[in-house]
């Protein structure tokens, strides 16, 4: 049976991992390799790695990232932040990322998706998506949640699905950070639209938050950060709770 | 020394760091005459079943049936172990290898697609490659189509319908799933393919 993934998020500033809450305030949370690795130990299904600052200035703070990260890993391994371009992502593939996550450069040329796709293939190309609700549904946001682009999430989650993205990663910046819960009504819309697996991120808090999303949201995995870095949900512990509530997890692991 | 070929499907880093991991003596190559003079031979590969074209393109595909049929152990991962089979609905003018009997084919509109993440592998006992992997481990998948059950499958999957987790016929092997991603599971496979 397939089971639903469980995905450790490590935002990485300069060099190391941090956390912020609703995007700002942000605190350091360690070294990425050493966090990806334990939280591989530790039964994550999957670590993505986003350079949430992304200035040019930082490209090689990455590549030395993900080329020390992807050595001991052995669980697939996204990686996200100033991917701009074919080169960019080839560089990071190069670097030993399995997956490319790409977020404004995609909404600012959707054809980018395809040409990625076309030369890694579409199980290689995730398009992250930070949504925060409008007055009319959801709007999308880019550069690491500063800029509104009057986008509807949904339909942008559709056209990305259509120009050949694998996944979509789909963040609510209202929970990013809150430990309030997912935002099940965002997660739901969009798994609905699209064909492709959807990802859902912000607001993870408690086990009880997992299944709810994995119940109500109709997505094949979730990924939090905040709760893993601070030791607060041990990921074993929250997968044998989420297997125990029936939702089917790859344990043990 | 074990070749892993590389024809320009995707990418193979992850597949070699997995065997540099295990302490094997591995070649990222896309030369005929090393794959031919290696002990070994693994082809990995990802994305559409049209970037085989290459092996054809290159000759290679000449060189793998060759080393094929002297039984020199080959290992093929996802689009790889496809390669084994007769070809793919994916693209239907290019032929496999023709050493598995069937045909890929896309998964049933009931579930979503591509396949993608950890799923159960149901193993038969006699399996030289999964010796030692429990019956119910769990294994990463990324795809789109899938290979038939049939007499060689030594592993089951389940997506909608049951697949081919992995086939084998002497010296020559097929994984559907990343054992470079497939964490402990994975490397204790490759581990085996190191030991025969």
């Amino acid at each position: 049976m397939l089971t639903k993934r469980i995905i450790a998020c490590l935002d990485m500033d300069g060099g190391r991992v941090v956390k912020g809450v609703k995007f700002k305030n942000l605190r350091d949370a360690g070294d990425p390799t050493e966090c990806a690795t334990a939280h591989a130990r530790d039964g994550a299904d999957e670590i993505v790695l986003l350079d949430i600052t992304a200035t040019s200035g930082n490209r090689n703070t990455l590549l030395g990232a993900v080329r020390s990260t992807a050595r001991s890993l052995f669980v697939p391994f996204t990686v996200g932040g100033g991917i701009r371009c074919i080169e960019d992502a080839a560089a990071v593939f190069d670097a030993g990322a399995d997956k490319i996550a790409i977020n404004s450069a995609a909404v600012s040329e959707p054809a980018l998706i395809g040409r990625i796709a076309g030369r890694f293939g579409s199980q290689a190309v995730v398009v992250a998506i930070d949504a925060r609700k409008s007055a009319t549904g959801f709007e999308v946001f880019v550069a690491g949640g500063r800029k509104p682009t009057g986008r509807d999430a949904i339909q942008w989650a559709r056209e990305a699905d259509a120009c050949g993205a694998g996944e979509i990663l789909l963040t609510s910046m209202d929970r990013d950070g809150t430990r309030s819960g997912f935002d099940c009504e965002l997660v739901r819309a969009v798994a609905e639209a699209v064909s492709i697996p959807v990802i859902a991120s912000g607001g993870a808090g408690s086990a009880r938050d997992f299944i709810e999303v994995f119940r109500e949201g109709r997505i094949d995995a979730a990924l939090a950060a905040s709760i893993f870095h601070f030791g607060i949900e041990n990921i074993s512990q929250l997968k044998r709770e989420l297997r125990d509530a029936g939702v089917p997890m790859r344990w043990p692991c | 020394m074990i070749a892993i070929v590389d024809y320009g499907a995707g990418n193979l880093n992850s597949v070699k760091k997995a065997f540099d991991h295990l302490g094997a003596d591995v070649s990222v190559t896309s030369a005929a005459e090393t794959v031919a003079t290696a002990d070994k031979i693994v082809l990995p590969g990802v994305g559409h079943f049209s970037a085989l074209q290459a092996l054809d393109r290159t000759g290679l595909r000449k060189t793998l049936l060759q080393a094929a049929s002297a039984d020199k152990p080959f290992l093929g991962i996802c689009l790889g172990m496809q390669w084994l089979f007769e070809g793919s609905e994916e693209c239907n003018e290019l032929s496999g290898a023709g050493i598995f009997s069937g045909k890929c084919r896309q998964f049933p509109p009931s579930v979503k697609s591509p396949h993608v993440g950890w799923n159960s592998l149901t193993v038969q006992d006699d399996s030289r490659l999964l010796r030692g992997v429990s019956p119910d481990s769990f294994v990463y998948f990324t795809h789109s189509y899938h290979a038939p059950v049939q007499a060689e499958t030594t592993a089951v999957s389940e997506y909608g319908l049951p697949f081919a987790g992995a086939v084998e016929r002497g010296n020559i092997f097929g994984v559907q799933f990343h054992p470079e991603k497939s964490g402990d599971v994975g490397l204790s496979i490759l581990k085996n393919f190191c030991e025969l």
